[in-house]
This record gives C-alpha cells, sequence and structure tokens, in this order.
C-alpha cells in the first residue's frame, strides 16, 4: 500500500501543478473559475486518498463540505461574471 | 491471498486510475485550446476519478457509516456537476470567449439575430 501511495501523491501532485499553472496564467476569470473546480476536485480526491491509505474515517466529513463549496462557489462566480463589452 | 488482500489490490487500482483521471484533467486543463474544451477535460477528475477514488476508499475502510457518507458524496457530486457545468459554459457562451472556428455545430448561434456566436 506504500507503493499506491506513492504513485498516487506523485499523480495527485502532478495534476495540482498543471492546474495551479492554469489559474495563474488563465486569461479570464471563467478560464480561472473552471480551474479552481478542478482543483478542488483534485483536493477532493487526494483527502478521499489520504482517508484510504491510513484506514481512517476523520477527514470524510470535509468531503461533503468541499463538495458543497465548490458547486456553491463555481454557480456563484458565473452567475454574476461580467460579460464582455464588444 | 485472503479476502482482505484482494480488496485491497481492487482499492490500489482504483486509487491509481482516479489519480491518473486527475492527471489527465490537469493536462487538459494546460493543453487545450479554448474554455469549452478545457471544461470536456475539467469533467474527468470531478466524476469518474471522484467515483473511482470513493470507490477506493470504500473498499479500505469497509464500514457502513463511512460508506455512507461516500455515497453521499459521490451523489451529491453526480447532482451538482451538471448544474455547474452548465451555469459556466452559458457564461462562457454569453461572455464571447467560445472559438467559432472549433465549433461543429452552434445551435445557439442560430437563433439569435445575425447568425453568429457572440465569439471574438
Amino acid at each position: 500500500m506504500i507503493v499506491v501511495g506513492v504513485i498516487v501523491s506523485t499523480l495527485l501532485f502532478a495534476a495540482v501543478s498543471l492546474v495551479l499553472i492554469r489559474i495563474v496564467r488563465g486569461p479570464t476569470t471563467l478560464d480561472r473559475i473552471v480551474a479552481v473546480d478542478v482543483l478542488l476536485a483534485v483536493v477532493v480526491c487526494a483527502v478521499a486518498a489520504e482517508a484510504a491509505y491510513t484506514r481512517d474515517a476523520t477527514s470524510l466529513t470535509i468531503l461533503v463540505v468541499l463538495s458543497i463549496l465548490g458547486f456553491i462557489g463555481s454557480v456563484s462566480v458565473a452567475r454574476f461574471s461580467p460579460r464582455s463589452r464588444r | 491471498m485472503t479476502l482482505q488482500t484482494v480488496a485491497d489490490v481492487l482499492a490500489g487500482a482504483c486509487l491509481i486510475s482516479g489519480a491518473l483521471l486527475s492527471l489527465a484533467a490537469g493536462v487538459g486543463l494546460l493543453r487545450f485550446p479554448d474554455l469549452l474544451s478545457r471544461m470536456h477535460a475539467a469533467t474527468k477528475p470531478q466524476v469518474l476519478g471522484l467515483l473511482l477514488i470513493l470507490a477506493g476508499t470504500a473498499l479500505r475502510l469497509q464500514n457502513t457509516i463511512d460508506t455512507t457518507t461516500l455515497v453521499l458524496v459521490g451523489i451529491f457530486q453526480l447532482v451538482t456537476a451538471p448544474v455547474a457545468a452548465h451555469m459556466v459554459g452559458r457564461a462562457v457562451y454569453r461572455a464571447g470567449q467560445v472559438r467559432a472556428d472549433l465549433l461543429v455545430v452552434d445551435e445557439l448561434g442560430e437563433d439569435r439575430p445575425n447568425g453568429r456566436s457572440p465569439s471574438r
């Protein structure tokens, strides 16, 4: 299981790095919203993987909060994002 | 080779494939040319990757209460991800950040007065 832990954390670290590059670059606000959504999904994956690795269910409630947070965040920012002027 | 070992191997396979899908989303988010195709890549860890990792966690924990929490998270993600993607996609289209040359069909644009999408 140690091997699985190392592989999974490496993959998730690489994913988060790529997503962070997109958040920093991301020309518009909506680009960043999509990227932050992905970042949150990867963080949820990481927390769940940590719970699986240690067989410790303490952090499972964080998952519920995080999924609700991501939904509310992306929907509200997308709803109130300014339109581009032509 | 007990049942526990089999469950652990299955859980490890689920966790690794979920992490691979997250990595695929990261690469797609960085490399794809416009926002709608990036949204396509973004759904990978949001739905399938997350479900795989939750399945792996459930296989590792093997506990009714924890499995219920995981199922709750999975159902919530399945319900909310399409709504959020719809809102973001609508905002993207209306803000005119769609590259019209990459679209195969643009039915929203056909209904517009000038018959074109509001792309830049």
